[in-house]
C-alpha cells in the first residue's frame, strides 16, 4: 500500500489518457467541452443500466449467490450495450449540431471535424469509465492495509490499474472506429466495435486469473489501435514521415503563429 | 442568488459587428440580453446579519434580468449593422463561446477541488458539533423520519424567506440610492470572510496535520492575507490574485454551509434556491429583474464587488463622457472604477464596462462561536460580456471577459462538497456531481446563446447535480461496488 502504490497505480491507469488530454485537447476549448459532454453521456448510460440492474436485484432472490452473480453478468452486458447505444446517440447529436452550425454560418469549414469529435468523445467515454472503475480503488490503496490478506490475489491494485488503462485507450479507439463506421455507413464495423467491447468485458469475468483477462485485452487493444489508426486516415507512410519528423503537414500544424 | 448566464455570444457578435463598421464607441451591450449568474444570493441568507439575513443579498445580486451594462435598453442602430455580419461571426461565436465556457469551467473546477480536498482531509467541516445557523433552528436528529422531514422543510422555508426578504431589502436600498449602506455591507462581509473564516480554516488545517503554530506568526499571516484580499477585491490588484481570492472566499463560504446546514435541509435549500432563482430572474416582477432594470434606467453600474472576472475590465469610451479610454496596461484596477463611481458621487458620470452586471455579495455576520454560527455570504456575479468598442483593440478574445457571480461558485461547490462528505459512494458520486454541474453550466450558456435573454445559471446545474447525486448514490454505487468486488469491468 502507501503512497508508492497509490501514485504508481494512478499514473499507470491515467497516464496515457492525461498525456493525450494535455497535449491534444487542453488547449482547445471546444474539444474540452465535447470531452466533458462525452463523459456525461457515458454517465447517463451507466445510470440507466444501474437502474435496470437495481430493479432486477430488488425483485430477485437476494439469498442465492449464483442468481446474484448471474444478475451481475446480465448487468454488465446490458451496461455495455447501453454504452454503445449512447455512443451512437452522441454521434447523432454531434452530427446534428455540426449540421446546424454549418447551415448557420456560411463558412465551409466547421470549427471541429467529425474525426476530432470521434477522438474527443471516445476519450471522454474512456475517462469517465476509467475513473468510475478505479478511483475508489485508488483511494483505498493510499490507506493502510494489506492486499490479499485473506487469500485473494496480491496483484489487485496493479491489475486494476492496467485494466483501466486498457479500457480508457480502448474507448478512445472504439470511438474513432465507431464514428468513422457510422459516417461511412459500415454497420458491420459498428457491430464489430460492440462485439469487441462485449468481449473485453466478458474477459474480465475471468478475474482474478489476470493472465487470462489482461493479455487478450491488450491484444484487442493493439488490434483496435491499428484499426483506429487506419480508419482515422493514417498509413504506414504517414507514420514513417511523422516519426522521422519529415511530415510537413504535422510540422506546420504544430507551428504556432506568434 | 439568481445567476444569469450572460449572453456572451451575443455580446461578442455585437462587438464584432460594431467594431468593424464604425469606430465610434457605442454602448455595446444595449439590447443584448444577458444571462447573469448570480452568486450565492441564497448563500447570504444563512448568516444572521444585521440586516437580518443576507440571503436576500445573494439573490439580489444576480437577479437582474436582461442586463445591459447600465446602458439604455434601446439601441437599434448597432443591431442593423450587426445582422449582416452575424452569420459570418457564427463560427467565431462558437469559438468564443467555447472559450468563455472554459474560462468559467476552470475557476468553478478549482473552487470545487478546494472544497472537496478540504472536506476529505479536514474533519472539522464534516463534524456535527450540534451547532446550527440561526436560520435553520430545527434539528434533524429527531426520532422519526416524518419529524425530520418536517423540520428540514421548515428550515428550508425559513432560509428561503430570509433570502427573499434580503433581496427585497437590497432592491429597496438600491432604488432609494442608499449606496453607502450597500457598500458598507459588502465591505463588512468580505472583511468577515477574509479574516475570521480564514482564521478558522487555517486553525483547523493546523489541527488536522498537527502543526504547531504560535499566535504571533498566525496573526501576521492572517493579517496579511486579509488585507491583501480586501485590497484585491475592493480596490486594485493583479488579476490572478483577485481571482484566486474570490475562489478562496467562495470555497470558505461553501465550507461553512456544508458544516452548518443539516443534510436534508441542505438538499432542500439547494432545490428551492434553484427554483427561486428561476422565478426571480424570469418573472417580470422578480426582484432581481427590477434591480437590473433600475440600474439600466439610471445608467449606472451595479456594484461589481465580488464578481469573478476573467479579464481586465476596460472602460468604454462614450461619446458623452469625458472619461478617457484605457488600454490594457492601465487597467490595473479593472472593476474598481465602476465601484468607485457610485461611492464618489451619487450619479456616476459614465457607465463603466461593468454595467449591467449586478453583483451583490452579502456576507452574513458571524457571531462568535458561543452561540450559533451565522454566516452566509451572498455574492453574485454575472456573466457579463464586457464591451470594448475601441477600434485599436489588439485581440478580440483578450477584451472579452466573462464574469460569474460568486453565488454560483458557492452553491456548486456546496453541492459537490456535500456529495463528497455524505455520500457513501465516495468518489464516484463526487465525480458524477462534478460532471453534472459542468454540463449544466455548459447548457446554460448554450441556452443563453440560443434564446438571447437573461437566464439564471443555477437551476440547470443544480438540478443535474441533485439528480446525479441521488441516482449515483443509490443506484450506481451498489452496482459499481459489486463490480469492483469481482473485478468486472464494463
Amino acid at each position: 500500500m502507501t503512497a508508492a502504490v497509490f501514485f504508481g497505480c494512478t499514473f499507470i491507469a491515467f497516464g496515457p489518457a492525461i498525456a493525450l488530454f494535455l497535449f491534444t485537447i487542453a488547449r482547445e476549448p471546444l474539444r474540452v467541452i465535447f470531452l466533458i459532454a462525452g463523459a456525461f453521456f457515458w454517465l447517463v448510460s451507466l445510470l440507466l443500466s444501474s437502474l435496470v440492474w437495481f430493479i432486477s436485484v430488488q425483485i430477485s432472490n437476494k439469498e442465492s449467490a449464483a442468481q446474484q452473480k448471474g444478475l451481475l453478468i446480465f448487468g454488465v452486458v446490458l451496461s455495455v450495450l447501453l454504452q454503445e447505444t449512447f455512443r451512437f446517440a452522441y454521434y447523432k447529436l454531434l452530427k446534428k449540431a455540426n449540421e446546424g452550425l454549418l447551415t448557420l454560418s456560411q463558412e465551409e469549414t466547421m470549427p471541429i471535424s467529425i474525426r476530432q469529435l470521434a477522438y474527443v468523445s471516445g476519450l471522454g467515454f474512456g475517462f469517465m469509465s476509467g475513473a468510475f472503475s478505479v478511483v475508489n480503488i485508488l483511494a483505498d490503496s493510499a490507506g493502510p492495509g494489506t492486499v490479499g490478506i485473506h487469500g485473494d490475489s496480491q496483484h489487485y491494485f496493479l491489475s486494476s490499474a492496467f485494466m483501466t488503462m486498457a479500457i480508457i485507450l480502448l474507448h478512445m479507439f472504439w470511438g474513432v472506429v465507431f464514428f468513422d463506421a457510422c459516417e461511412k455507413q459500415r454497420w458491420w464495423a459498428v457491430g464489430a466495435v460492440v462485439i469487441s467491447h462485449l468481449l473485453v468485458s466478458c474477459l474480465t469475468f475471468q478475474n482474478p486469473e489476470y493472465v487470462a483477462s489482461l493479455v487478450p485485452t491488450y491484444v484487442i487493444l493493439f488490434l483496435m489501435g491499428v484499426w483506429a489508426f487506419y480508419s482515422a486516415g493514417g498509413s504506414l507512410r504517414n507514420l514513417k514521415l511523422c516519426l522521422t519528423c519529415k511530415d510537413k503537414d504535422l510540422l506546420l500544424a504544430n507551428h504556432r503563429p506568434r | 442568488m439568481a445567476n444569469n448566464a450572460e449572453d456572451i455570444e451575443n455580446n461578442m457578435n455585437q462587438q464584432e459587428a460594431n467594431r468593424s463598421p464604425d469606430s465610434t464607441q457605442k454602448p455595446q451591450e444595449t439590447g443584448v440580453p444577458r444571462a447573469r449568474s448570480r452568486g450565492g444570493s441564497a448563500a447570504g441568507a444563512g448568516a444572521g446579519t444585521g440586516g437580518g439575513g443576507d440571503s436576500g443579498g445573494g439573490g439580489g445580486g444576480n437577479g437582474t434580468g436582461p442586463e445591459q451594462n447600465g446602458q439604455p435598453p434601446a439601441a437599434p442602430t448597432p443591431r442593423v449593422v450587426e445582422r449582416e455580419e452575424e452569420e459570418e461571426d457564427e463560427e467565431l461565436t462558437l469559438k468564443y463561446g467555447a472559450k468563455h465556457v472554459i474560462m468559467l469551467f476552470v475557476p468553478v473546477t478549482l473552487c470545487m477541488v478546494v472544497v472537496v480536498a478540504t472536506i476529505k482531509s479536514v474533519s472539522f467541516y464534516t463534524q456535527n458539533d450540534g451547532q446550527r445557523l440561526i436560520y435553520t433552528p430545527f434539528p434533524e436528529d429527531t426520532d422519526t423520519v416524518g419529524q425530520r422531514a418536517l423540520n428540514s422543510i421548515l428550515n428550508a422555508t425559513i432560509m428561503i424567506t430570509v433570502i427573499i426578504v434580503m433581496t427585497l431589502v437590497l432592491v429597496m436600498l438600491y432604488k432609494y440610492r442608499c449606496y453607502k449602506v450597500i457598500q458598507g455591507w459588502l465591505f463588512l462581509s468580505s472583511l468577515l470572510l477574509l479574516f475570521f473564516f480564514s482564521y478558522i480554516y487555517l486553525k483547523e488545517v493546523f489541527k488536522t496535520y498537527n502543526l504547531a503554530m504560535d499566535y504571533i506568526t498566525l496573526a501576521i499571516i492572517i493579517w496579511n492575507f486579509g488585507v491583501v484580499g480586501m485590497m484585491c477585491i475592493h480596490w486594485k490588484g493583479p488579476l490572478r490574485l483577485q481571482q484566486a481570492y474570490l475562489i478562496m472566499i467562495s470555497a470558505l463560504m461553501a465550507l461553512v454551509f456544508i458544516k452548518y446546514l443539516p443534510e436534508w435541509t441542505a438538499w432542500l435549500i439547494l432545490a428551492v434556491i434553484s427554483v427561486y432563482d428561476l422565478l426571480a430572474v424570469l418573472c417580470p416582477k422578480g426582484p432581481l429583474r427590477i434591480l437590473v432594470e433600475t440600474a439600466q434606467e439610471r445608467n449606472e453600474p451595479i456594484f461589481p464587488a465580488l464578481i469573478y472576472s476573467s479579464t481586465m475590465v476596460w472602460l468604454v469610451n462614450m461619446a458623452d463622457t469625458d472619461r478617457p479610454n484605457r488600454n490594457s496596461t492601465e487597467a490595473a484596477s479593472p472593476q474598481q472604477e465602476p465601484q468607485e463611481a457610485p461611492v464618489a458621487s451619487p450619479v456616476p458620470s459614465s457607465p463603466s464596462q461593468d454595467d449591467g452586471g449586478f453583483t451583490q455579495s452579502w456576507v452574513s455576520q458571524q457571531e462568535h462561536r458561543l452561540g450559533p454560527l451565522q454566516s452566509t455570504e451572498e455574492t453574485r456575479r454575472e456573466i457579463q460580456q464586457m464591451p470594448s468598442a475601441r477600434p485599436p483593440v489588439e485581440e478580440d478574445d483578450e477584451e472579452r471577459g466573462v464574469k460569474l457571480g460568486l453565488g454560483d461558485f458557492i452553491f456548486y461547490s456546496m453541492l459537490v462538497g456535500k456529495a463528497s462528505a455524505t455520500a457513501s459512494g465516495d468518489w464516484n458520486t463526487t465525480l458524477a456531481c462534478f460532471v453534472a454541474i459542468l454540463i449544466g453550466l455548459c447548457l446554460t450558456l448554450l441556452l443563453l446563446a440560443i434564446f438571447k435573454k437573461a437566464l439564471p445559471a443555477l437551476p440547470i446545474s443544480i438540478f443535474f447535480g441533485l439528480v446525479f447525486y441521488f441516482a449515483t448514490d443509490n443506484l450506481v454505487r451498489p452496482f459499481m461496488d459489486k463490480l469492483a468486488l469481482h473485478q468486472f469491468y464494463i
